[in-house]
């Protein structure tokens, strides 16, 4: 039974209390989804005068003050090592990219079923929630070298790692979104004659949407770091990995265009995150 | 013409962290199949309680309600309900929230698209269907929460304060629009406002509940033309009406306070 079903029955919703983004989950960064938003040419103008600026200031600090490119590479020495490095560096690229999107898929899909199932029962989600926040808090990436030690030193490992790390994210997110019920909203369903199921997926799933797209977007964050550190543990592949012998050997130039690419593929979950929160979130404002 | 709504007088206690709450009292009312009934009352006295009741959502701890002969247990297909707020689903458009409760209830919504292209005329929204709730006034919104209760084609409508929210110009244009809609569809109307001026104006039948908890105080025939002339509501006849209503329901709380049950409060515990 529905857990609402008995406050319903019990007294009439507030109709002015619209479920707006009233309550907040553990590192709700919802505000970071909508934040950049480009309106004309006069703001795409300044983000890339500042761009030229930083780019072009680095370039000329470097060659005036003859700092040498293993202590500190120009912007130019990285663009070439990322040109001249790519054949060697990306199969490490897919090997990264691998292991984020097979850990997020299956870490996102549990850490929302188990959000949408815990959040029916409130009884459980209590003594649940605890557990949940010590999966959040705990660095899963300290888990890698145990699993290495069981599983070898190939993908299965990192794919567990990252899946570890999306989950809670995503779980923490969407619980708080499928806690947003808005009873009036629920009992205009029910005049209806709604089912629990029709419920939940008419009035409890689209409220809660705008929640699930911030877990995802946390969740792929998490992901991204928990991929290139578990990278870095053991087994010569992966983005990580590139990362320690590049800079094991002080080849500076190559080593800042991994991160580079590190960086790329963050920049896509944001911007991935963020069109689907156009589609799922736009009515909110 | 055959009794559609049969109200034996009904209760409602509701638990509360105080005790139990009487909110609403033996209250008993029939409406005869097209009427338009109004429910006026004192703020606090069980009105939203009763309609709540009668749509099966709130449960009745009391008496029973034969809505259509047989009695009104859980939400139904042949009533429709419109509440205080237009209360749209802010993430569908204007038809979708208007399809709404045809998608609960698993009807073939193509068999539906003429219907509600009319109900979305009838309430003045065409052009408007793609629209979603953000970009409509709030007189709009309640208008296509109109066009939402209708879309299945209910025999009794339920109105709860449905115009309390909106501003006084917009109102007066309501009370004209659902005038022309139950002259149109011929429904059976029960309405629950505050407004007394409101319920002479629409209902055949003004019930007057007493304060909590709510109960049958009087019943008025308004005995006005139909259709409303144009300035009735300047006429003398609409205001005596509107007084004598007035002064029953202070005469009720006064009545009350001399007992010494009167609270102003909305919940006051009965003991």
């Amino acid at each position: 039974m529905d857990q609402y079903d008995k406050e319903l029955e019990e007294k009439v919703p507030e109709f002015e209390g619209h479920a707006g983004p009233a309550s907040h989950g553990a590192l709700d960064i919802s505000a970071t989804v909508t934040a950049v938003q480009i309106h004309g040419w006069k703001q795409v103008l300044g983000i890339l005068a500042v761009a030229v600026l930083v780019i072009g200031g680095w370039e000329l600090a470097v060659r005036l003050t003859k700092v040498p490119e293993f202590v500190f590479p120009t912007p130019s020495a990285i663009a070439v090592a990322m040109v001249t490095n790519m054949p060697t560096v990306y199969p490490h690229f897919f090997i990264t990219l691998a292991e984020l999107a097979a850990g997020y898929v299956i870490g996102a899909a549990i850490g929302l079923f188990m959000a949408a199932v815990l959040t029916q029962v409130p009884y459980i989600e209590k003594v649940i929630t605890p557990y949940i926040l010590l999966l959040v808090t705990t660095p899963t990436i300290a888990l890698v070298p145990l699993l290495m030690l069981r599983m070898g030193f190939n993908i299965w490992p990192r794919i567990i790692a990252v899946a570890l790390s999306v989950g809670p994210m995503v779980m923490i997110n969407a619980t708080t979104g499928f806690r947003r019920t808005d009873l009036a909203k629920i009992a205009l369903a029910k005049s209806y004659g709604a089912t629990t199921f029709q419920i939940f997926r008419k009035i409890r799933f689209p409220l809660a949407l705008p929640m699930i797209n911030v877990g995802l977007l946390v969740g792929g964050i998490f992901g991204l770091i928990t991929a290139v550190a578990s990278d870095m543990f053991g087994g010569k592949f992966g983005l990580g990995n590139r990362i320690s012998y590049y800079s094991s050997l002080a080849r500076m130039a190559s080593f800042f265009a991994v991160i580079l690419l590190v960086s790329l593929i963050g920049i896509s979950i944001w911007i991935i995150m963020a069109a689907v929160g156009k589609k799922w979130a736009s009515w909110q404002e | 013409m055959g009794v559609v709504v049969e109200v034996r007088s009904v209760s409602k206690v509701y638990a509360s962290e105080r005790g139990p709450v009487n909110a609403l009292q033996k209250f008993s009312m029939t409406v005869e199949e097209g009427d338009f009934v109004a429910i006026v009352g004192p703020s606090g006295c069980g009105k939203t309680t009763l309609l709540w009741g009668l749509t099966g959502l709130h449960p009745f701890t009391g008496g029973e309600a034969l809505m259509l002969g047989t009695p009104m247990q859980r939400p139904r297909k042949d009533i429709g309900i419109i509440f205080q707020q237009a209360n749209l689903l802010p993430w569908r458009t204007l038809l979708q929230n208007i399809m709404f409760p045809l998608e609960i209830m698993r009807e073939d919504l193509s068999n539906y698209r003429e219907r509600v292209k009319g109900l979305i005329a009838s309430v003045q929204l065409d052009g408007f269907e793609n629209h979603f709730p953000r970009e409509l006034s709030g007189g709009m919104q309640q208008r296509a929460s109109i066009a939402r209760a209708l879309s299945f084609d209910p025999k009794i409508l339920l109105m709860d304060e449905p115009f309390g929210a909106l501003d006084a110009y917009t109102r007066d244009e309501m009370d004209t629009l659902i005038l022309g809609i139950w002259k149109q569809t011929r429904k059976t109307i029960a309405f629950v406002t505050h407004r007394i001026e409101e319920a002479v104006y629409l209902a055949n039948t003004v019930y007057v509940m007493t304060p909590r908890p709510g109960t049958n105080s009087a019943v008025f025939q308004i005995d006005l033309p139909r259709p409303r002339p144009e300035g009735i509501t300047m006429d003398r006849k609409y205001f005596e009406i509107v007084a004598e209503i007035k002064r029953k329901i202070v005469s009720d709380v006064e009545e009350q306070k001399r007992q010494g049950l009167y609270s102003s409060q909305a919940y006051s515990t009965v003991t």
